[in-house]
């Protein structure tokens, strides 16, 4: 089958490619761009281990095609630190607050939680359980995940972090 | 999982992605959000040749008043339908049931034309759309037309739908202000198809009397069901407890659903009354006379 041209942008990169209408966007990221943050979980929509964000939404990259993000706007887990180096508030809230164990789920959980923060800066917590409610985790029992997103609202917003009390 | 080899296509108006499904013929689908297509092209369950993406055809989007309708484009998300103002003053049950499917990833990428198009029992808002009386703006090779909702829906994927026709828009009468409407979906987990679901839309008159009432059931069958006669139980009643039961009976007749993992039969039957009978005393709360 005839490859097609996509010209996109990656974190902030021009890139262009020859891709197989086939290949779902995941694939695209993982092999040809070698961005290995997205993970392959479930492959059928179900996870959100391959959570990116694109044209400002929070996609499913396993369940779209590399053509269809044709002249997107894409970010992955790699492009979220700051240009001088240090955490995104997000990725230092999953440290601090201890926002994983073994740690698969993570780049989607923060590609969402980006979506999420940036259509609502301050969310309850029943607002973060209603956002995320589309990426698994099976290891935290979402507790600390919750308050890793807390800990990145409140960082971002500018005022201190306080832990609820259990 | 790996889809098979297709030819992708990205036409920019309708009437250029009508004439693609008019040459390419049975091997070519149209696609849309992708969230039932794609999976079965993983699964190839489905192993079309020629993929005709609807993405690039701005006139598909968006949602407008005309005259006493609401008029949404095919392509209009369920994450646009739930931001959408217009909709939350004069169609509120579209949010409610929007906000009930799948999940926010799913909801940016998933279009009420497609889940209304694809005949899938399980899709939440085809109930919705009879409860509604809405119809579907259709395009094909032979040109325009409109088809009421409740005539629609043949079987389990099986549509009034003809080879190469595509749904453009969803045409809504907007019901009286002051109604009152509700979704309710019974499901075992976020992201999962209904057990059973109920919408309701209804009117009150200044006495509390419903003046009228509309309900349609979510997958208790091989299609969305509209549940006429239960609806005219209501008409003219306050919604006391005989008259409920009776029509939550009536509602319950005409349910046929499938035994799964969901539930038997029996199970989904039952619970298709009690999100009925939830969903007439939330409607009824919210309805002003």
């Amino acid at each position: 089958m005839a490859k097609s041209q996509v010209s996109l942008t990656v974190n902030g990169k021009a890139v262009e490619a020859l891709v197989e209408p086939r290949t779902l966007l995941i694939h695209f990221l993982r092999e040809q761009l070698s961005l290995t943050g997205p993970h392959i979980g479930c492959e059928t929509s179900h996870c959100g281990a391959c959570t990116v964000d694109l044209d400002g939404k929070s996609v499913k990259s396993c369940t779209m095609f590399a053509v269809q993000a044709n002249g997107a706007d894409v970010r992955t887990i790699e492009g979220m630190a700051n240009a001088d180096g240090t955490l995104h508030a997000l990725q230092e809230g999953f440290r601090e607050m201890h926002g994983l164990q073994c740690g698969f789920c993570t780049p989607g959980m923060i590609m969402r939680a980006y979506r999420l923060l940036q259509e609502n800066k301050s969310p309850s917590e029943e607002e973060i359980r209603f956002g995320i409610a589309g990426n698994l985790c099976r290891c935290t029992g979402y507790q600390n995940i919750v308050k890793a997103i807390q800990y990145a609202a409140a960082k971002l917003n500018g005022v201190p972090f306080r832990e609820a009390a259990e | 999982m790996i889809p098979g080899a297709f030819a992708y296509h990205r036409p920019k108006s309708v009437s250029e992605a009508v004439a693609m499904l008019a040459d390419l013929g049975e091997e070519a689908r149209p696609l849309a959000g992708g969230h039932s297509l794609i999976p079965m092209m993983k699964l190839r369950i489905a192993a079309p040749e020629h993929l005709i993406d609807l993405g690039g055809i701005g006139d598909l989007r968006g949602i407008r008043a005309d005259g006493a309708d609401i008029v949404i484009g095919a392509m209009t998300t369920q994450h646009e339908l739930i931001g959408s103002d217009l909709l939350s003053a004069k169609l509120p049950i579209l949010r409610e049931t929007a906000l009930v499917i799948a999940d926010p990833q799913v909801r940016y990428v998933g279009t009420l034309g497609g889940n209304v198009a694809n005949g899938d029992p399980g899709n939440d808002m085809p109930a919705v759309m009879l409860c509604l009386g809405a119809s579907y703006h259709v395009t094909g090779k032979g040109g325009e037309r409109r088809i009421a909702s409740r005539e629609f829906y043949h079987g389990a994927y099986f549509t009034a739908l003809e080879p190469g026709e595509i749904v453009t828009a969803i045409r809504i009468p907007v019901p009286p202000a002051g109604h009152g409407c509700a979704y309710q979906k019974l499901k075992r987990k976020v992201g999962d198809y209904a057990t059973a679901a109920a919408a309701v839309v209804l009117t009150v008159s200044g006495t509390g009397d419903v003046g009228s009432c509309s309900i349609g059931l979510t997958n208790v069958a091989e299609t969305p069901l509209w549940a006429e006669d239960a609806a005219k139980t209501l008409v003219g009643s306050k919604l006391d407890a005989a008259t409920v039961k009776k029509a939550v009976a009536a509602a319950e007749a005409i349910t046929s659903p499938a035994s799964d993992r969901r539930g038997s039969p029996q199970y989904r039957t039952k619970m298709a009354g009690v999100m009925l009978a939830r969903a007439l005393a939330r409607a009824r709360e919210r309805a002003r006379a």
